[in-house]
């Protein structure tokens, strides 16, 4: 019988995949990636709770939300990336570095 | 207060001159271009002739008035109106203005008239006329006043013309200063007289009677009695500070000192107004002040022992003098001497009529010096004329007529009004023995001085150089008609006032009677001794003839040398006379050099104590502004550079978190999450 520790694990295995993608890939596009699969770890979680807690729909409410702000950030997102790549040429971000203090 | 009679016409004796004066001093110059000098002169003859026939117009309405409401009176505006105080500008003739306002515009107008002759050559000729019609606009404007106020500005304009006519010939350097001596002089008389009106004016608003007319003042002079002022009598402190005011414009000790100066105007102005009527001034006041000057016997003392110190002592200075005109100014100051002895012992009236035979027969003197002087091609000093008669005839008559009428020897108008004086001064309450010997050796003095001129002048041979001689002539018909007139009037003018003594009625007087009641009265006092009247006339008359024998003596059949008294004691006291008593040079050392030496000492206190101080002050400042500066520097530019470094030295070692790396963030935030859920699981 599948339980909520099983889905939890799954959320877990996604949330490493993703914190793993962010912190070493060094194309932007590719950390944009990463991000969408903290947020999808991270509506699994909800899905998760909201089935095996006391009911409801509070969960399903805030997944729908988050996929709707994931959608809203990689438009953002991506945007940003374009406004990069038309500036350096690249969109490496080792590359961009020009902030460095 | 008896009923005035207004009448519309009084204004136009005082505004026809200053019409004239404001014609030729604003446009002369263009005038004289285009129309020439006869226009200038008409402008300026016409409206005194005219205002002469105001006057007469003036005495003829007063004579038909009963003697007690003779009182004319010519309201124009008012003049300010401050609190209780209002000043009209208004025009009184009572009996003495009358008789003043004759004198000012008969012998003014007859010194206009010589002044066309007399000026024929100068080229500023309206500058002249224009003057001295503002002259007569400023002396009508002091006698017809009706109040303090309206008399004080005329009694300033006089002295204004005065020094802009003694000054004329301004390029010479001489001259333009002895305008401004006479003007300074003025100047400290005038001090007193405002101070003497301020008091009056003061004491009378506190008694509830705020007023300057004559008329007011003289209703409430009864008030005034009893009052005092920082412990002294206050009639006597007011009439005391009039009277300076009248020492300076009649050069009375010790302000006498410009006059004989003021020589160096022209002739005709000396005659005018260094003789017939401005310095006349100070006596008018007096006279027109007279209710208080009889409230005040201290004062009544002091004018009449003044006047006939005056009289004396301005009759020596004339004994040594050489300059024709300068005998003349001394001789004048002598005279208003004896007029202002009058005034000091309460004959008003007596006063007054001196001063009108005064100015007839001393301007026929001034003029006739005048003309003598223009004969002579501007030869002043008698000791280079002589034997003048023969060239001179209508000059040398005048003068010698005039001369009597000065020295005093009967019927001449000099001699009723002097003889009318020496009584007074004998025989009035206030007067005495003492003033009247002043007065009295005074006249033979006179009589000397006068006639020692005429000698020098007129008679004997002639010792001018063999050019001058060659060009004397007697003056133009518009010189000598002039002087005519002046002597007939020396001659005969005097029958106005023949004293009851001489079986007259003194109706001059009684003319007068109205403005001197009082005075009228006290030197009535001794009436009864006629005896000693007639000894006394006997005597002045004696002691005239004894001055023109010894100068006869002297200076034409020569049996007495005048060298013999110059020598007389080692010649110091001729010496000191021919000096003038060195009070000029007593006036340059005190007044002059002590005001030199004050500037000096102001000069230094200023440099040495006012400089320190504003030095000292700025050094102050300096050292003040330098400490300020270091604590600037290093205090505050310290905190403010601290303040940088430290934000240089943080902001340097926190710049390295900036990697500009997205993956180092990240692993920032990470490591900083995943700290923080260490931190809340122990």
């Amino acid at each position: 019988m599948i339980g909520l520790p099983h889905y939890l694990v799954v959320s877990l295995i996604v949330f490493l995949l993703g914190l793993y993608c962010v912190l070493t890939r060094r194309n932007a596009i590719g950390i944009l990636m990463g991000v969408e699969l903290i947020l999808n770890s991270a509506n699994i979680n909800y899905i998760a709770f909201a089935r095996y807690s006391s009911g409801g729909y509070d969960g399903q409410v805030f997944a729908v939300f988050v996929i709707m702000l994931a959608a809203a950030e990689a438009t953002i997102g991506l945007a940003i990336v374009l406004g990069i790549y038309q500036t350096f040429q690249t969109i490496d971000v080792e590359a961009t570095e020009t902030l460095r203090g | 207060m008896h009923d005035t009679v207004t009448v519309e016409y009084l204004r136009w004796i005082v505004l026809l001159p200053l019409l004239g004066a404001v014609l030729n001093g604003v446009t002369g110059a263009a005038i004289q271009k285009a129309l020439g000098k006869r226009a200038i002169s008409v402008i300026a003859c016409a409206p005194v002739v005219l205002a002469f026939g105001l006057a007469v117009r003036a005495f003829v309405q007063l004579r038909a008035l009963a003697p007690e409401s003779r009182l004319l009176l010519d309201r124009l505006f008012t003049w300010m109106s401050v609190g209780g105080l209002h000043v009209d500008i208004a025009f009184q003739a009572d009996p003495l203005s009358a008789v003043m306002v004759l004198v000012v515009t008969g012998v003014g107008g007859l010194i206009h008239i010589y002044s066309i002759g007399y000026m024929h050559d100068e080229k500023s000729y309206w500058r002249y006329f224009g003057f001295l019609n503002l002259f007569t606009f400023a002396m009508l404007t002091l006698v017809l006043a009706d109040n303090l106020l309206l008399m004080f500005v005329g009694w300033e304009g006089v002295g204004l013309c005065s020094y802009a006519l003694i000054g004329f010939w301004y390029t010479d350097w001489d001259k333009a200063s002895a305008g401004s001596k006479a003007f300074i002089v003025n100047r400290v008389g005038d001090f007193g007289f405002m101070l003497g009106t301020f008091l009056l004016f003061w004491i009378l608003s506190g008694l509830g009677h705020p007023t300057l007319a004559f008329r007011e003042i003289g209703a409430q002079a009864h008030l005034l009695a009893g009052q005092t002022f920082a412990g002294m009598d206050a009639v006597t402190l007011i009439t005391l500070l009039m009277f300076v005011g009248a020492c300076g414009k009649s050069a009375q000790i010790p302000l006498y000192v410009w006059l004989p100066d003021a020589m160096a105007g022209p002739t005709p102005v000396s005659a005018l107004i260094h003789a017939a009527t401005m310095v006349t001034a100070g006596v008018y006041m007096i006279g027109r002040m007279n209710f208080l000057y009889s409230m005040a016997p201290t004062t009544l003392a002091v004018v009449a022992f003044g006047g006939a110190l005056t009289a004396l002592f301005a009759a020596t200075i004339g004994l040594a003098q050489n300059d024709i005109k300068r005998v003349l100014a001394y001789s004048t100051i002598s005279q208003l001497g004896y007029m202002f002895l009058a005034m000091g012992v309460g004959a008003y009236a007596a006063g007054i009529f001196h001063l009108m035979t005064h100015a007839f027969f001393k301007a026929c003197l001034f003029l006739g010096s005048g003309s003598v002087i223009h004969g002579m091609h501007g030869e002043q000093d008698m000791r280079r004329m002589g034997g003048l008669r023969r060239w001179m005839p209508y000059t040398y008559w005048t003068f010698l007529i005039s001369t009597v009428a000065i020295a005093g020897i009967p019927p001449t108008s000099g001699f009723f009004s002097k003889d009318e004086i020496l009584w007074k001064a004998f025989s009035s309450a206030h007067g005495g023995v003492v003033l009247w010997a002043m007065g009295f050796t005074g006249a033979g003095l006179t009589a000397f001085y006068m006639f020692r001129q005429v000698f020098m002048t007129f008679h004997g041979e002639c010792r001018a150089d063999h050019h001058t001689q060659e060009h004397i002539h007697e003056s133009p018909a518009v010189m000598t008609y002039p002087l005519v007139a002046l002597a007939v009037l020396a001659l005969v003018g005097g029958f106005v006032g023949v004293p009851a003594a001489l079986g007259g009625a003194n109706e001059f007087e009684q003319w007068l009677a109205p403005v001197f009641g009082h005075g009228h009265a006290a030197a009535h006092a001794g009436h009864h001794v006629e005896w000693s009247e007639y000894l006394l006339m006997g005597l002045s008359v004696a002691i005239a003839v004894t001055g023109i024998l010894v100068a006869r003596a002297m200076y034409l059949t020569k049996s007495l040398s005048p060298d013999s008294f110059a020598e007389l004691a080692h010649g110091k006291p001729y010496r000191v006379v021919y000096n003038k008593y060195y009070v000029d040079e007593l006036y340059e050392a005190v007044f002059v050099n002590g005001t030199l030496w004050l500037t000096r000492v102001a000069a230094w206190f200023d440099q040495h104590v006012i400089d320190g101080i504003v030095n000292g002050a700025a050094q102050v400042t300096t050292m003040v502004s330098w400490l300020n500066g270091l604590f600037d520097n290093y205090v505050i530019d310290g905190l403010v550079n601290g303040i940088a470094t430290v934000v240089n030295f943080v902001g340097g070692r926190v710049r390295r978190l900036q990697t500009g790396s997205i993956n180092a963030y990240l692993y920032v935030v990470v490591i900083a999450v995943v700290g923080v859920m260490i931190a809340r699981l122990f």
